[in-house]
Protein backbone atom coordinates (compact mmCIF):
# COMPACT_ATOMS: atom_id res chain seq x y z
CA UNK A 1 0.00 0.00 0.00
CA UNK A 2 1.30 3.82 -0.81
CA UNK A 3 2.22 5.90 2.26
CA UNK A 4 0.16 8.52 0.54
CA UNK A 5 -2.15 8.56 -2.43
CA UNK A 6 -3.69 11.55 -3.82
CA UNK A 7 -6.07 10.47 -6.35
CA UNK A 8 -7.83 12.65 -9.31
CA UNK A 9 -7.40 15.82 -6.82
CA UNK A 10 -9.10 19.23 -8.41
CA UNK A 11 -7.98 22.06 -6.50
CA UNK A 12 -7.36 25.49 -6.38
CA UNK A 13 -8.06 28.75 -4.29
CA UNK A 14 -11.46 29.75 -5.28
CA UNK A 15 -11.15 31.07 -8.70
CA UNK A 16 -10.72 28.46 -11.23
CA UNK A 17 -9.61 25.20 -10.00
CA UNK A 18 -5.03 25.19 -10.73
CA UNK A 19 -5.07 21.12 -10.29
CA UNK A 20 -7.21 19.71 -12.76
CA UNK A 21 -7.11 15.87 -11.81
CA UNK A 22 -3.94 14.74 -10.26
CA UNK A 23 -2.57 11.26 -9.29
CA UNK A 24 0.16 10.75 -7.54
CA UNK A 25 1.51 7.53 -5.53
CA UNK A 26 4.49 7.24 -3.12
CA UNK A 27 5.59 4.64 -0.86
CA UNK A 28 7.38 4.73 2.52
CA UNK A 29 10.86 4.72 0.94
CA UNK A 30 10.32 7.14 -1.91
CA UNK A 31 12.62 10.25 -2.79
CA UNK A 32 9.57 11.59 -5.06
CA UNK A 33 10.03 14.77 -7.37
CA UNK A 34 7.33 16.79 -9.12
CA UNK A 35 9.06 19.15 -11.62
CA UNK A 36 7.32 20.71 -14.76
CA UNK A 37 6.83 24.41 -15.87
CA UNK A 38 5.88 27.91 -13.63
CA UNK A 39 2.17 27.88 -13.20
CA UNK A 40 1.73 24.11 -13.53
CA UNK A 41 0.37 23.90 -10.15
CA UNK A 42 3.80 21.82 -8.50
CA UNK A 43 3.90 23.74 -5.20
CA UNK A 44 -0.28 23.72 -4.87
CA UNK A 45 0.08 19.93 -4.96
CA UNK A 46 1.88 19.92 -1.71
CA UNK A 47 -0.43 22.80 -0.30
CA UNK A 48 -3.56 20.58 -1.33
CA UNK A 49 -2.33 17.72 0.58
CA UNK A 50 -1.40 19.88 3.55
CA UNK A 51 -4.84 21.47 3.33
CA UNK A 52 -3.82 25.06 2.57
CA UNK A 53 -5.73 25.40 -0.66
CA UNK A 54 -9.30 23.59 -1.15
CA UNK A 55 -9.52 20.43 -2.96
CA UNK A 56 -12.99 20.38 -4.40
CA UNK A 57 -12.92 16.79 -6.12
CA UNK A 58 -10.96 13.72 -5.67
CA UNK A 59 -9.69 12.12 -2.47
CA UNK A 60 -6.00 11.98 -0.32
CA UNK A 61 -5.41 9.15 1.66
CA UNK A 62 -2.06 9.14 4.25
CA UNK A 63 -1.15 5.85 5.46
CA UNK A 64 -4.77 4.50 4.44
CA UNK A 65 -6.72 7.38 6.40
CA UNK A 66 -8.51 9.87 4.49
CA UNK A 67 -6.80 13.59 4.33
CA UNK A 68 -8.41 15.43 2.38
CA UNK A 69 -8.90 19.01 3.16
CA UNK A 70 -7.67 17.90 6.91
CA UNK A 71 -6.20 21.27 8.86
CA UNK A 72 -2.70 20.80 9.77
CA UNK A 73 -2.85 20.18 13.57
CA UNK A 74 -4.36 16.96 12.53
CA UNK A 75 -1.96 16.19 9.79
CA UNK A 76 1.57 17.19 12.01
CA UNK A 77 0.51 14.21 14.61
CA UNK A 78 -0.26 11.79 11.61
CA UNK A 79 3.10 12.13 10.64
CA UNK A 80 3.18 14.94 7.85
CA UNK A 81 5.70 17.05 7.55
CA UNK A 82 5.84 20.47 5.43
CA UNK A 83 8.66 22.77 4.25
CA UNK A 84 7.27 26.27 2.60
CA UNK A 85 9.58 27.80 -0.13
CA UNK A 86 9.64 31.10 1.20
CA UNK A 87 9.08 32.66 5.45
CA UNK A 88 9.88 29.01 6.53
CA UNK A 89 11.74 30.31 9.71
CA UNK A 90 10.65 32.17 12.96
CA UNK A 91 12.91 35.03 12.28
CA UNK A 92 12.59 36.13 15.38
CA UNK A 93 13.42 33.13 17.60
CA UNK A 94 16.34 30.87 18.10
CA UNK A 95 17.68 28.01 16.09
CA UNK A 96 16.81 26.32 19.35
CA UNK A 97 13.14 27.49 19.60
CA UNK A 98 12.42 27.21 15.49
CA UNK A 99 13.47 23.15 16.24
CA UNK A 100 11.20 23.36 19.73
CA UNK A 101 7.90 24.74 17.52
CA UNK A 102 8.23 21.71 14.99
CA UNK A 103 7.96 19.66 18.32
CA UNK A 104 4.99 21.84 19.83
CA UNK A 105 2.46 18.28 18.99
CA UNK A 106 4.56 16.15 20.88
CA UNK A 107 3.72 16.47 24.45
CA UNK A 108 6.63 13.39 25.01
CA UNK A 109 10.62 14.29 25.77
CA UNK A 110 12.14 15.48 22.05
CA UNK A 111 15.04 15.99 23.02
CA UNK A 112 16.55 12.64 21.31
CA UNK A 113 15.10 13.83 18.36
CA UNK A 114 17.18 17.40 18.93
CA UNK A 115 20.19 15.32 19.45
CA UNK A 116 19.83 13.70 15.52
CA UNK A 117 18.46 16.96 13.88
CA UNK A 118 21.96 18.61 15.46
CA UNK A 119 23.49 15.44 14.60
CA UNK A 120 22.72 15.80 10.64
CA UNK A 121 23.17 19.71 10.50
CA UNK A 122 25.89 19.85 12.95
CA UNK A 123 26.47 24.16 11.95
CA UNK A 124 22.94 24.50 13.60
CA UNK A 125 24.37 23.31 17.21
CA UNK A 126 26.34 25.73 17.24
CA UNK A 127 24.29 28.34 16.25
CA UNK A 128 21.65 26.89 18.19
CA UNK A 129 21.32 30.56 20.36
CA UNK A 130 21.39 32.51 17.26
CA UNK A 131 18.00 33.82 15.98
CA UNK A 132 16.85 31.92 12.74
CA UNK A 133 16.90 35.37 10.86
CA UNK A 134 20.69 36.02 11.30
CA UNK A 135 21.48 32.91 9.09
CA UNK A 136 22.82 32.63 5.33
CA UNK A 137 19.93 30.80 2.92
CA UNK A 138 21.49 27.54 2.95
CA UNK A 139 21.61 27.35 7.14
CA UNK A 140 17.82 28.55 7.33
CA UNK A 141 16.91 25.84 4.88
CA UNK A 142 18.59 23.63 7.07
CA UNK A 143 16.59 25.39 10.41
CA UNK A 144 13.75 24.66 8.13
CA UNK A 145 14.06 20.89 7.54
CA UNK A 146 15.47 20.62 11.50
CA UNK A 147 11.87 22.24 12.47
CA UNK A 148 10.02 20.24 9.99
CA UNK A 149 11.52 16.51 11.30
CA UNK A 150 10.97 17.57 15.15
CA UNK A 151 7.65 15.92 14.97
CA UNK A 152 8.94 12.33 13.68
CA UNK A 153 7.44 12.57 10.71
CA UNK A 154 6.82 9.75 8.14
CA UNK A 155 6.27 11.97 4.75
CA UNK A 156 8.00 15.18 3.97
CA UNK A 157 6.92 17.65 1.70
CA UNK A 158 9.72 20.35 0.67
CA UNK A 159 8.70 23.37 -1.66
CA UNK A 160 11.46 23.98 -3.72
CA UNK A 161 14.60 23.27 -1.37
CA UNK A 162 16.87 25.03 -3.14
CA UNK A 163 15.60 27.86 -4.38
CA UNK A 164 17.72 30.82 -4.18
CA UNK A 165 20.56 29.00 -3.04
CA UNK A 166 24.01 28.81 -4.57
CA UNK A 167 25.02 25.28 -6.34
CA UNK A 168 27.47 24.84 -3.22
CA UNK A 169 24.03 25.10 -0.79
CA UNK A 170 21.97 23.22 -2.87
CA UNK A 171 24.43 20.39 -3.61
CA UNK A 172 24.55 20.15 0.83
CA UNK A 173 20.56 20.67 1.05
CA UNK A 174 20.01 17.55 -1.70
CA UNK A 175 22.66 15.64 0.29
CA UNK A 176 20.75 16.41 3.31
CA UNK A 177 17.59 15.48 1.49
CA UNK A 178 19.03 11.78 0.66
CA UNK A 179 20.18 11.40 4.29
CA UNK A 180 16.68 12.50 5.77
CA UNK A 181 15.17 9.60 3.33
CA UNK A 182 18.25 7.37 4.32
CA UNK A 183 16.58 7.67 7.95
CA UNK A 184 13.42 6.33 6.97
CA UNK A 185 11.33 9.50 6.19
CA UNK A 186 9.69 9.26 2.24
CA UNK A 187 9.94 12.91 0.53
CA UNK A 188 7.82 14.78 -2.03
CA UNK A 189 9.62 17.92 -3.34
CA UNK A 190 9.05 20.13 -5.75
CA UNK A 191 12.10 21.35 -7.59
CA UNK A 192 13.14 24.05 -10.45
CA UNK A 193 16.33 22.04 -10.79
CA UNK A 194 14.68 19.07 -12.72
CA UNK A 195 17.48 17.47 -13.77
CA UNK A 196 19.41 17.57 -10.96
CA UNK A 197 16.49 16.16 -8.64
CA UNK A 198 15.23 13.17 -11.28
CA UNK A 199 19.01 11.91 -11.00
CA UNK A 200 18.54 11.16 -7.27
CA UNK A 201 14.85 10.13 -7.39
CA UNK A 202 13.09 7.13 -6.90
CA UNK A 203 10.13 8.37 -8.72
CA UNK A 204 9.08 11.39 -10.69
CA UNK A 205 6.10 13.37 -11.65
CA UNK A 206 6.38 15.37 -14.62
CA UNK A 207 2.93 18.14 -14.41
CA UNK A 208 1.47 21.01 -16.49
CA UNK A 209 -1.62 22.71 -16.42
CA UNK A 210 -2.38 21.08 -13.16
CA UNK A 211 -2.59 17.51 -14.86
CA UNK A 212 0.31 14.86 -14.87
CA UNK A 213 1.89 14.54 -17.99
CA UNK A 214 4.73 12.23 -17.25
CA UNK A 215 5.52 9.63 -14.38
CA UNK A 216 8.13 7.23 -13.63
CA UNK A 217 11.11 6.23 -11.66
CA UNK A 218 13.80 9.25 -12.25
CA UNK A 219 15.72 7.60 -14.38
CA UNK A 220 13.08 6.88 -16.67
CA UNK A 221 12.22 10.31 -17.16
CA UNK A 222 15.12 12.04 -17.44
CA UNK A 223 16.03 9.15 -21.00
CA UNK A 224 12.31 9.53 -22.05
CA UNK A 225 13.16 11.82 -24.83
CA UNK A 226 9.64 13.43 -25.01
CA UNK A 227 10.14 14.58 -20.86
CA UNK A 228 13.60 15.93 -22.39
CA UNK A 229 12.46 17.81 -25.25
CA UNK A 230 9.39 19.61 -23.84
CA UNK A 231 10.30 20.09 -20.10
CA UNK A 232 13.81 19.57 -19.53
CA UNK A 233 14.56 22.04 -22.36
CA UNK A 234 16.36 19.41 -24.74
CA UNK B 1 14.92 71.70 48.00
CA UNK B 2 10.96 71.58 48.23
CA UNK B 3 11.26 72.15 44.42
CA UNK B 4 13.11 69.29 43.76
CA UNK B 5 10.79 67.15 46.08
CA UNK B 6 7.74 68.81 43.64
CA UNK B 7 9.70 67.22 40.67
CA UNK B 8 9.84 64.05 42.19
CA UNK B 9 6.52 63.93 42.89
CA UNK B 10 4.94 65.11 40.03
CA UNK B 11 7.50 63.76 37.27
CA UNK B 12 9.30 60.91 38.43
CA UNK B 13 6.37 59.27 40.31
CA UNK B 14 3.61 60.55 38.45
CA UNK B 15 5.38 59.09 35.15
CA UNK B 16 6.21 55.71 37.16
CA UNK B 17 2.73 55.45 37.75
CA UNK B 18 1.46 56.22 33.88
CA UNK B 19 4.17 54.52 32.60
CA UNK B 20 3.22 51.39 34.48
CA UNK B 21 -0.59 51.89 33.45
CA UNK B 22 0.31 52.58 30.07
CA UNK B 23 2.93 49.72 29.57
CA UNK B 24 0.17 47.06 30.90
CA UNK B 25 -2.34 48.43 28.55
CA UNK B 26 -0.07 48.52 25.49
CA UNK B 27 1.32 44.56 26.39
CA UNK B 28 -2.54 43.59 25.57
CA UNK B 29 -2.61 45.80 22.68
CA UNK B 30 0.21 44.69 21.22
CA UNK B 31 0.12 40.38 22.03
CA UNK B 32 -3.14 41.15 20.38
CA UNK B 33 -2.14 42.17 17.86
CA UNK B 34 0.60 40.02 17.04
CA UNK B 35 -1.42 37.35 17.23
CA UNK B 36 -4.96 38.43 15.75
CA UNK B 37 -3.93 41.22 13.20
CA UNK B 38 -6.12 44.18 14.34
CA UNK B 39 -5.88 47.11 16.54
CA UNK B 40 -7.98 46.18 19.91
CA UNK B 41 -9.83 49.93 20.15
CA UNK B 42 -11.73 48.69 22.53
CA UNK B 43 -8.50 47.58 25.07
CA UNK B 44 -9.22 50.62 26.96
CA UNK B 45 -12.91 49.50 28.02
CA UNK B 46 -11.66 45.96 28.62
CA UNK B 47 -9.43 47.91 31.21
CA UNK B 48 -12.51 49.58 32.68
CA UNK B 49 -14.19 46.48 32.59
CA UNK B 50 -11.82 44.52 34.73
CA UNK B 51 -11.63 47.35 37.27
CA UNK B 52 -15.64 47.30 37.79
CA UNK B 53 -15.60 43.40 37.99
CA UNK B 54 -13.22 43.96 40.73
CA UNK B 55 -15.35 47.27 42.56
CA UNK B 56 -18.40 45.08 42.14
CA UNK B 57 -16.28 42.17 43.91
CA UNK B 58 -14.59 44.55 46.72
CA UNK B 59 -18.02 46.34 47.16
CA UNK B 60 -19.51 42.49 47.58
CA UNK B 61 -16.14 41.95 50.24
CA UNK B 62 -17.43 44.89 51.82
CA UNK B 63 -20.68 44.06 53.03
CA UNK B 64 -19.59 40.82 54.52
CA UNK B 65 -17.88 43.46 56.51
CA UNK B 66 -14.42 41.81 55.73
CA UNK B 67 -11.60 44.61 56.03
CA UNK B 68 -7.59 44.22 55.97
CA UNK B 69 -4.63 46.04 56.37
CA UNK B 70 -4.68 45.89 52.02
CA UNK B 71 -7.11 48.06 49.71
CA UNK B 72 -9.98 45.97 49.22
CA UNK B 73 -9.82 46.22 45.35
CA UNK B 74 -6.09 45.08 45.88
CA UNK B 75 -7.76 41.97 47.95
CA UNK B 76 -10.11 40.62 45.41
CA UNK B 77 -7.60 41.09 42.12
CA UNK B 78 -6.91 37.05 42.06
CA UNK B 79 -10.67 36.90 41.62
CA UNK B 80 -10.94 39.82 39.29
CA UNK B 81 -8.22 38.85 37.31
CA UNK B 82 -10.05 35.33 35.99
CA UNK B 83 -13.38 36.89 35.75
CA UNK B 84 -11.83 39.30 33.41
CA UNK B 85 -10.39 37.03 31.35
CA UNK B 86 -13.60 35.22 31.07
CA UNK B 87 -15.13 38.23 29.85
CA UNK B 88 -12.73 38.64 27.30
CA UNK B 89 -13.03 35.36 25.78
CA UNK B 90 -16.50 35.66 25.75
CA UNK B 91 -16.02 38.94 23.66
CA UNK B 92 -14.11 37.22 21.74
CA UNK B 93 -16.12 34.30 21.11
CA UNK B 94 -19.29 36.31 20.34
CA UNK B 95 -17.84 39.34 18.30
CA UNK B 96 -14.03 38.47 16.71
CA UNK B 97 -14.05 35.08 16.19
CA UNK B 98 -17.37 34.69 14.04
CA UNK B 99 -15.91 37.62 12.14
CA UNK B 100 -12.03 35.58 11.90
CA UNK B 101 -13.75 32.67 10.57
CA UNK B 102 -15.70 34.60 8.15
CA UNK B 103 -11.74 35.96 6.76
CA UNK B 104 -13.02 39.36 7.80
CA UNK B 105 -9.58 41.70 7.64
CA UNK B 106 -8.03 43.48 9.94
CA UNK B 107 -9.88 46.80 9.34
CA UNK B 108 -13.43 44.99 9.91
CA UNK B 109 -12.32 43.50 13.38
CA UNK B 110 -11.06 47.44 14.43
CA UNK B 111 -14.12 48.65 13.20
CA UNK B 112 -15.84 45.27 15.44
CA UNK B 113 -13.93 46.44 18.19
CA UNK B 114 -15.24 49.86 18.30
CA UNK B 115 -18.74 48.54 18.43
CA UNK B 116 -17.18 46.62 21.53
CA UNK B 117 -16.51 50.14 23.34
CA UNK B 118 -19.46 51.49 22.24
CA UNK B 119 -21.35 48.36 24.20
CA UNK B 120 -18.97 47.83 26.91
CA UNK B 121 -19.17 51.63 27.67
CA UNK B 122 -22.97 51.84 27.29
CA UNK B 123 -23.33 48.53 29.98
CA UNK B 124 -21.41 50.08 32.10
CA UNK B 125 -23.14 53.00 32.26
CA UNK B 126 -26.77 51.21 32.62
CA UNK B 127 -25.65 49.05 35.32
CA UNK B 128 -23.42 51.49 37.34
CA UNK B 129 -24.61 55.00 36.12
CA UNK B 130 -21.99 58.00 35.24
CA UNK B 131 -21.44 58.80 38.68
CA UNK B 132 -17.32 58.49 39.84
CA UNK B 133 -16.90 55.92 41.78
CA UNK B 134 -14.01 55.52 44.87
CA UNK B 135 -12.37 52.06 45.98
CA UNK B 136 -11.81 53.71 49.16
CA UNK B 137 -15.19 55.12 50.97
CA UNK B 138 -14.83 53.43 54.10
CA UNK B 139 -10.90 52.44 54.25
CA UNK B 140 -8.83 55.56 53.78
CA UNK B 141 -6.30 55.90 51.57
CA UNK B 142 -2.86 55.54 52.93
CA UNK B 143 0.07 57.87 51.87
CA UNK B 144 3.94 57.41 52.61
CA UNK B 145 5.90 60.34 53.11
CA UNK B 146 9.11 60.28 52.28
CA UNK B 147 11.40 63.75 53.93
CA UNK B 148 14.38 64.16 51.49
CA UNK B 149 17.70 63.86 53.24
CA UNK B 150 18.74 67.64 52.73
CA UNK B 151 18.56 70.46 55.10
CA UNK B 152 15.62 73.05 54.94
CA UNK B 153 13.71 69.88 53.11
CA UNK B 154 9.81 70.46 53.82
CA UNK B 155 7.96 68.61 51.96
CA UNK B 156 7.92 65.28 51.52
CA UNK B 157 7.86 63.12 48.52
CA UNK B 158 4.60 61.25 48.67
CA UNK B 159 3.52 57.76 47.73
CA UNK B 160 -0.14 56.25 47.79
CA UNK B 161 0.01 52.81 48.74
CA UNK B 162 -1.81 51.96 45.57
CA UNK B 163 1.08 53.38 43.93
CA UNK B 164 3.22 51.12 44.91
CA UNK B 165 1.01 48.40 44.51
CA UNK B 166 1.03 49.09 40.94
CA UNK B 167 4.72 49.68 40.80
CA UNK B 168 5.15 46.08 42.48
CA UNK B 169 2.29 44.51 40.59
CA UNK B 170 3.66 45.66 37.09
CA UNK B 171 7.07 44.66 37.68
CA UNK B 172 5.91 41.21 38.60
CA UNK B 173 3.34 40.45 35.75
CA UNK B 174 6.70 41.78 33.01
CA UNK B 175 8.84 38.68 34.72
CA UNK B 176 5.93 36.73 34.63
CA UNK B 177 5.40 37.46 30.85
CA UNK B 178 9.04 37.40 30.00
CA UNK B 179 9.03 33.86 31.59
CA UNK B 180 5.50 32.71 30.01
CA UNK B 181 6.94 33.76 26.65
CA UNK B 182 10.59 32.46 27.07
CA UNK B 183 10.37 29.01 28.73
CA UNK B 184 6.63 27.46 28.23
CA UNK B 185 5.45 25.51 25.16
CA UNK B 186 2.29 27.92 24.87
CA UNK B 187 4.54 31.32 25.13
CA UNK B 188 6.86 30.05 22.47
CA UNK B 189 3.86 29.44 20.48
CA UNK B 190 2.48 33.00 20.97
CA UNK B 191 6.12 34.15 19.76
CA UNK B 192 6.08 31.98 16.91
CA UNK B 193 2.45 32.85 15.98
CA UNK B 194 2.92 36.68 16.05
CA UNK B 195 6.58 35.94 14.11
CA UNK B 196 4.82 33.74 11.35
CA UNK B 197 1.25 32.65 11.21
CA UNK B 198 1.32 30.78 8.01
CA UNK B 199 4.64 28.71 9.40
CA UNK B 200 2.65 28.18 13.00
CA UNK B 201 -0.01 26.50 11.30
CA UNK B 202 2.37 24.02 9.40
CA UNK B 203 4.26 23.31 12.54
CA UNK B 204 1.01 22.02 13.85
CA UNK B 205 0.44 24.37 16.81
CA UNK B 206 -3.02 24.90 17.68
CA UNK B 207 -3.98 28.43 16.70
CA UNK B 208 -7.01 28.69 18.62
CA UNK B 209 -5.76 27.71 21.59
CA UNK B 210 -2.60 30.33 21.11
CA UNK B 211 -5.63 33.09 20.54
CA UNK B 212 -7.26 32.17 23.88
CA UNK B 213 -4.19 31.96 25.70
CA UNK B 214 -3.43 35.54 23.99
CA UNK B 215 -7.43 36.66 25.64
CA UNK B 216 -6.45 35.25 28.65
CA UNK B 217 -3.15 37.42 29.04
CA UNK B 218 -4.94 40.67 27.51
CA UNK B 219 -8.17 40.38 29.85
CA UNK B 220 -5.72 40.06 32.68
CA UNK B 221 -3.41 42.69 31.89
CA UNK B 222 -6.32 44.57 31.13
CA UNK B 223 -8.32 44.31 34.68
CA UNK B 224 -5.18 44.35 36.94
CA UNK B 225 -4.24 47.72 34.91
CA UNK B 226 -8.00 49.29 34.87
CA UNK B 227 -8.20 48.68 38.69
CA UNK B 228 -4.78 49.65 39.90
CA UNK B 229 -5.75 52.86 37.82
CA UNK B 230 -9.02 53.19 39.56
CA UNK B 231 -7.61 52.62 42.90
CA UNK B 232 -4.89 55.46 42.15
CA UNK B 233 -7.61 57.86 41.11
CA UNK B 234 -11.31 57.21 40.80
CA UNK B 235 -13.74 55.00 38.98
CA UNK B 236 -15.69 56.30 36.01
CA UNK B 237 -17.15 54.60 33.10
CA UNK B 238 -14.16 56.31 30.46
CA UNK B 239 -11.85 55.65 33.49
CA UNK B 240 -9.17 53.97 30.22
CA UNK B 241 -11.20 55.00 27.30
CA UNK B 242 -9.53 58.57 27.81
CA UNK B 243 -5.90 56.91 27.68
CA UNK B 244 -6.49 54.06 25.01
CA UNK B 245 -4.51 56.63 22.85
CA UNK B 246 -1.38 56.93 24.65
CA UNK B 247 -1.66 53.01 25.03
CA UNK B 248 -1.85 52.79 20.98
CA UNK B 249 1.15 55.29 21.18
CA UNK B 250 3.43 53.11 23.42
CA UNK B 251 2.50 49.86 21.91
CA UNK B 252 2.95 51.45 17.92
CA UNK B 253 6.35 53.34 19.42
CA UNK B 254 7.51 49.86 21.17
CA UNK B 255 6.61 48.51 17.63
CA UNK B 256 3.68 46.55 17.17
CA UNK B 257 3.65 43.10 18.15
CA UNK B 258 6.48 43.15 20.55
CA UNK B 259 5.79 42.37 23.92
CA UNK B 260 9.06 44.26 25.58
CA UNK B 261 8.78 47.32 22.92
CA UNK B 262 5.25 47.98 24.40
CA UNK B 263 6.49 48.11 28.53
CA UNK B 264 9.38 50.41 26.81
CA UNK B 265 7.24 52.59 25.27
CA UNK B 266 4.48 52.82 28.16
CA UNK B 267 7.11 54.20 30.42
CA UNK B 268 8.70 56.43 27.48
CA UNK B 269 5.34 57.98 26.94
CA UNK B 270 4.39 57.81 30.63
CA UNK B 271 7.34 60.00 31.44
CA UNK B 272 6.94 62.07 28.44
CA UNK B 273 3.75 63.17 29.64
CA UNK B 274 4.94 64.24 33.00
CA UNK B 275 8.09 65.59 31.95
CA UNK B 276 6.19 68.08 28.94
CA UNK B 277 3.36 68.91 31.06
CA UNK B 278 5.83 69.94 34.12
CA UNK B 279 6.50 73.84 34.92
CA UNK B 280 10.03 74.16 35.11
CA UNK B 281 10.19 77.60 36.81
CA UNK B 282 9.49 75.75 39.92
CA UNK B 283 13.14 74.11 39.46
CA UNK B 284 14.33 77.30 38.32
CA UNK B 285 12.75 79.17 40.95
CA UNK B 286 16.03 79.31 43.48
CA UNK B 287 18.08 80.17 40.83
CA UNK B 288 15.55 83.36 39.97
CA UNK B 289 18.02 86.41 41.30
CA UNK B 290 21.06 84.74 38.99
CA UNK B 291 18.74 85.32 35.69
CA UNK B 292 18.60 88.85 34.83
CA UNK B 293 15.49 88.87 32.79
CA UNK B 294 13.28 87.40 35.29
CA UNK B 295 11.40 83.99 35.56
CA UNK B 296 8.43 83.64 33.55
CA UNK B 297 5.40 81.86 35.66
CA UNK B 298 4.80 78.79 33.32
CA UNK B 299 7.56 77.29 31.85
CA UNK B 300 5.70 73.72 30.66
CA UNK B 301 6.37 72.58 27.53
CA UNK B 302 2.41 71.55 27.30
CA UNK B 303 -0.58 72.76 29.16
CA UNK B 304 -1.69 70.19 31.30
CA UNK B 305 -4.76 70.27 29.41
CA UNK B 306 -3.31 69.41 26.24
CA UNK B 307 -1.48 66.68 27.86
CA UNK B 308 -3.02 64.04 25.31
CA UNK B 309 -0.82 65.87 22.49
CA UNK B 310 2.54 64.24 23.84
CA UNK B 311 1.65 61.36 23.24
CA UNK B 312 0.63 62.32 19.53
CA UNK B 313 3.93 63.74 18.88
CA UNK B 314 6.01 61.20 20.02
CA UNK B 315 3.91 58.84 17.78
CA UNK B 316 4.54 61.27 14.99
CA UNK B 317 7.81 61.45 15.29
CA UNK B 318 8.51 57.85 16.01
CA UNK B 319 6.53 56.89 13.09
CA UNK B 320 8.54 59.60 10.81
CA UNK B 321 11.54 58.51 12.05
CA UNK B 322 11.39 54.56 12.45
CA UNK B 323 8.40 53.83 10.99
CA UNK B 324 8.39 49.84 12.77
CA UNK B 325 8.72 51.16 16.19
CA UNK B 326 12.08 51.47 18.79
CA UNK B 327 12.31 47.89 18.65
CA UNK B 328 11.29 46.04 15.21
CA UNK B 329 7.83 44.93 15.55
CA UNK B 330 5.09 42.93 13.33
CA UNK B 331 4.80 44.63 9.82
CA UNK B 332 0.46 45.04 9.23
Amino acid sequence: MSLIEISSVHAGYGGAPILNGIDIAIDSTDIAVIVGPNGAGKSTILKAIFGLVTVSQGMIRFGGKEITNAEPDRLVPMGLGFVPQEFNVFTSMSVQENLEMGAYIRRDDFSDTMHSVYAMFPDLQEKRRQRAGELSGGQRQMVAMGRALMSKPKLLLLDEPSAGLSPIYMNQVFDHIKKVNANGVAILMVEQNARHALGFATRGFVISNGQNRFTGTGKALLEDPHVARSFLGG
Amino acid sequence: MNELAFFINNVLVAGMVLGCVYALGAIGVTLIFGILRFAHFAHGDMMTMGAFVAFVLASLVATFGIQTAWPTGFIVLPLALPITAALALVIDRLVYRPLRDAGAKGVTLLIASIGVTLMIQGLIRLLFGTSNRSFFETDPKQLFRLTLPFEGAQRPITLSEPQILLVVVTVLAVIALHLFLTRSRLGKGMRAMADNPDLARVSGINTRQVIRATWIIAGALACLAGTMLALDVSLKPDLAFNIVLPIFAAAIVGGLGHAYGAIAGGFLVGFAETLAVFNWTVLLRPFRDAIPWGLPADLSLVPTDYKLTVAFIILVVVLLFRPTGIFRGAST
